[in-house]
């Protein structure tokens, strides 16, 4: 039972990352880094070491996700897909949101 | 054949070799290092603390731990120094929607809550004063979040940091004087269990615990603070 949520979890981790490399956008790109993270947070409680899986969901999940939002908003590459930001507002900047990484 | 491509196949032929010599050397399942079992042994008669992880990191590894807070420091104060000026024309965000407010304002008491339980409850649960720091951090984040034209008081956190990284360094510095040993836990051990026991490793948790929270809080608002680009 156990090595079947593993099982379920690594595929789930495996699945994000590749989505880090492919997604269109940013934004989604990021969220999908905070999915691998929380991920591994869950299988460090399964492999019994919760205080590396609260550090991981902490900073992996969750610092880390914000860092990188941030990130992209300094560089104005914060686009949401339908153009409605709550919050940050998006920017007519010249990367649109399937801009390459070299803008 | 490009040069690049040359390269990247040296690269990863002794990726391979590396991984290949590892495999094949390793004893998987039988470690040759005893000095985990070592500390699951000692360390909860020695300490007197619940959580092993905390007694380890804060009472075998302070020194460890002093250098990663010294780490993290460095890096909080180059980003603040990088990005800490902002034009005084630069444009704030709105405050956010319903949702995001609504949420911040649930949220900030529960997170805060939450980080300073784990902090202080270092040496029996698991967690400790990085995880809570972090946590405490988030709670602050979360509320500037809501509403971006509030503003951290950065000397009040600068403060805290300070404090609390002396206080980190004076309690190893006491130790010197009264063990000999830098960093070595001091005072009555208690029961264990307790929220009062394991001597200094709950003070050292609380002084990790303020410093990470007020680091990274300070270091997050910098980072929102900063303007996003008017093109």
């Amino acid at each position: 039972m156990l090595t079947w949520i593993a099982l379920v979890i690594v595929v789930v981790m495996l699945v994000a990352a590749v989505l880090v490399l492919t997604l269109r956008s940013f934004v989604a790109a990021v969220a999908a880094t905070s999915v691998v993270g929380l991920a591994l947070s869950v299988l460090y409680v399964l492999l019994q070491a919760p205080d590396v899986a609260m550090t991981e969901a902490a900073v992996g999940a969750g610092l880390s996700g914000v860092i990188l939002a941030l990130a992209l908003r300094r560089l104005g590459l914060w686009q949401l897909d339908d153009g409605e930001g709550v919050g940050l507002k998006p920017h007519s900047g010249r990367a649109g949101p399937g801009g390459d990484a070299d803008a | 054949m490009p040069m690049r491509n040359i390269a990247s196949l040296v690269f990863s032929a002794g990726l391979l070799f590396l991984l290949l010599v590892i495999g094949a050397e390793l004893a998987l399942g039988h470690p040759d290092m005893r000095v985990g079992a070592e500390y699951l042994r000692i360390a909860g008669p020695e300490l007197g603390a619940a959580n092993i992880v905390t007694a380890i990191l804060a009472g075998y590894r302070g020194f460890d731990t002093l250098g990663e807070l010294s780490i993290l420091f460095a890096a909080a104060t180059a980003a603040s120094l990088v990005l800490g000026h902002r034009r005084a024309d630069a444009r704030r965000d709105p405050p956010g929607g319903l949702v995001l407010t609504a949420g911040a304002d649930l949220l900030f008491p529960l997170l805060l809550v939450v980080g300073i339980f784990i902090v202080v409850h270092g040496h029996l649960t698991p967690g400790g004063g990085f995880q809570g720091g972090v946590i405490l951090a988030a709670a602050f984040f979360v509320a500037l979040l809501a509403n971006p034209a509030r503003t951290l008081n950065h000397a009040l956190l600068g403060w805290i940091e300070g404090l609390a990284g002396a206080a980190f360094i004076l309690i190893g510095l006491w130790a010197l004087v009264e063990d000999g040993h830098f960093l070595t836990p001091l005072l009555p051990l208690g029961t264990m269990g307790e929220l009062v026991s394991a001597g200094t490793l709950p003070l050292l948790s609380v002084a990790i615990g303020l410093k990470v929270g007020a680091e990274l809080a300070g270091l997050l608002a910098h980072l929102a603070d900063t303007e996003a680009p008017d093109r």
